[in-house]
C-alpha cells in the first residue's frame, strides 16, 4: 500500500486521565505515526502525550461471539453490591 | 457533499459490496427478531461499531456518504487556498493556513471513519481521481477576490455546519465521532469568514462593493448544498433522504435544514449590511420563517455532472498533487524499511 500501515491513536487529554482512542491514520513506520498524530489529532492542545499501535497488532473481541464471550457475567448479580439485603438502619455499609 | 449525500456513484464501491440481493434477505428478516441485532440497535437509537453485523445497503450508503464528505473537505482546501499567497495581511495569513490545514485534518479523520468499514483509503482517492466518486458541488466555483474567502467561510462554511452537527448523532459510531471533531472546529472558520465581511463592510466602497459581490455569488450555491428539494420534480434526482433516515443516518430533511440556514443567515446578512441576491425573501409572520425565490435545480444537476467553472481544474489539481507527493511518500517507506532491516541486523 503507498500510504503505509494502518496505525490507531490514542491521545490522553490531560494529567490524570487515560489515553482515549480518537482515530487512525496512515504511516510508514511508527515514528512518521507519532508525528502525523500530532499534527492530526492535538492542533488544539488536545493532548499532553499520545500513542500509536499499528492496527495489525490488535487483538479484538469479534462481535459474532458476544453474546457467548461476556456470557459468563451475565448471571453473576452477587458480584454488584445491591445485590444483598441488610437493614436499612445500619451506617457506611 | 459536506455531509449531504445524493447523486449516483457510477459502479458498487468494492468487490465486496456487489453481494447478490437473496443473500441479504435472509439475514435481514433474522435481524428483525433479534435482540442486539442491527435493526434492535437503530430501534433503541444505539450507535453501529465496525465490526458489527450490518447490511450491505447501510455499508454502502456510509461509505458512499463518508467518501464523498472526506473528498470535499480536501478539495475544499483549494479555493481558499488559492488565497494564502496574497492574504491581505499576516494575520489573515496565518488565519488561513490554519483553516486550510483543518479541512486537510477533518478529511483524514473522515477517510479514517471510512476505512472502519473495510474500503481502503488508496481506493477512494482513485475514485476521487477518476471522477467516480463525487465532492460538493460548492467547490467547483472560483474564488475571484479575497471577499470570496469570508463568504466560503460564512455561507458556506455555515451551512456545513448545518448539515453536520445533526451527524454528530448519526447511528454510525466512527462518523459520528468523527464529526464531533469536525464541528469543534468548523465554529472557528464560520467566525473568521465572518470577521473579515464585517471588516470589509465597514471598509471602503470598494471593500463594500467586494463583499456585496461576494455575497451575489455564493448565496446560491450555499442553498445548494443541502441538495435537492424532499418533494416535487426536482427531488428525483437520487436522492436518498428516506432510507438515511430510518437508519438514523440523516436526522433531518434537505429542505428543513436549508429553511433552518436560511433563517440563521439573513438576520447575519442584515448586520453585515449586505443584500442577498433574492427578491423574494422575506419574513413569513404565519409560518415563523423566511420565504425565499426559485432555486436553479439545473445549475445543481449542470454543475454535479461536470460542468461547473471549476470541475476540470479542482480535479486536475488534486491529481497533480497526488502525483507530485509520490516520491515523499516513496522515500518515507524506503527509510521505514531500511531503518527495519538494520534493527533487524542489529537483532540478529
Amino acid at each position: 500500500m503507498s500510504e503505509g500501515a494502518l496505525y490507531e491513536v490514542f491521545v490522553r487529554p490531560k494529567r490524570g486521565l487515560s489515553h482515549v482512542h480518537v482515530g487512525s491514520l496512515h504511516a510508514p513506520d511508527a515514528t512518521m505515526a507519532l508525528r502525523n498524530a500530532r499534527d492530526l489529532y492535538t492542533r488544539r492542545q488536545e493532548g499532553v502525550s499520545v500513542w500509536v499501535v499499528a492496527a495489525d497488532d490488535i487483538t479484538a473481541s469479534s462481535p459474532d461471539e458476544k453474546d457467548s464471550f461476556f456470557d459468563p457475567a451475565a448471571d453473576k448479580v452477587y458480584r454488584h453490591p445491591t445485590f444483598y439485603d441488610v437493614p436499612e438502619d445500619v451506617e457506611y455499609l | 457533499m459536506y455531509g449531504n449525500d445524493f447523486g449516483t456513484d457510477a459502479e458498487p464501491l468494492n468487490a465486496a459490496e456487489g453481494g447478490a440481493l437473496d443473500d441479504v434477505l435472509q439475514s435481514a428478516t433474522e435481524r428483525r427478531t433479534t435482540p442486539g441485532s442491527f435493526d434492535d440497535l437503530i430501534a433503541r437509537e444505539q450507535r453501529i461499531e465496525p465490526r458489527d453485523d450490518m447490511p450491505d445497503d447501510y455499508r454502502k450508503t456510509l461509505i458512499r456518504q463518508i467518501a464523498q464528505h472526506a473528498h470535499s473537505e480536501i478539495i475544499g482546501m483549494q479555493p481558499e487556498g488559492n488565497w494564502i499567497s496574497r492574504a491581505p495581511s499576516l494575520r489573515r495569513k496565518a488565519i488561513l493556513m490554519a483553516k486550510v490545514q483543518d479541512e486537510a485534518g477533518h478529511g483524514l479523520y473522515l477517510y479514517s471513519a471510512a476505512e472502519t468499514l473495510g474500503v481502503d483509503r488508496s481506493e477512494l482517492l482513485d475514485k476521487l481521481h477518476s471522477g467516480r466518486q463525487k465532492y460538493s458541488s460548492i467547490f467547483n466555483y472560483p474564488t475571484a477576490t479575497w471577499a470570496d474567502v469570508g463568504a466560503i467561510g460564512w455561507l458556506v462554511d455555515g451551512a456545513a455546519i448545518m448539515n453536520q452537527v445533526p451527524l454528530c448523532r448519526c447511528s454510525y459510531g466512527p462518523y459520528a465521532r468523527a464529526m464531533i471533531r469536525v464541528c469543534k472546529e468548523e465554529s472557528f472558520h464560520q467566525r473568521q469568514g465572518f470577521e473579515i465581511l464585517w471588516t470589509l463592510a465597514r471598509g471602503t466602497d470598494d471593500q463594500k462593493a467586494m463583499a456585496q459581490d461576494a455575497a451575489d455569488r455564493w448565496w446560491w450555491p450555499a442553498l445548494m448544498m443541502f441538495g435537492p428539494p424532499d418533494t416535487g420534480e426536482a427531488a428525483k434526482g437520487g436522492g436518498h433522504t428516506e432510507q438515511s433516515m430510518a437508519w438514523g443516518i440523516k436526522r433531518f430533511s434537505n429542505d428543513d435544514l436549508r429553511q433552518k440556514f436560511i433563517d440563521m443567515t439573513v438576520p447575519q446578512a442584515q448586520k453585515l449590511g449586505l443584500t442577498l441576491p433574492d427578491p423574494d425573501l422575506r419574513w413569513n409572520e404565519e409560518r415563523g420563517h423566511w420565504d425565499f425565490g426559485a432555486i436553479d435545480w439545473d445549475e445543481l444537476w449542470r454543475v454535479i455532472k461536470g460542468d461547473g467553472p471549476m470541475n476540470a481544474a479542482r480535479i486536475a489539481h488534486r491529481v497533480t498533487a497526488h502525483d507530485d507527493g509520490a516520491w515523499v511518500r516513496e522515500a518515507a517507506t524506503a527509510y521505514a524499511e531500511k531503518s527495519a532491516a538494520r534493527t533487524k541486523g542489529a537483532v540478529a
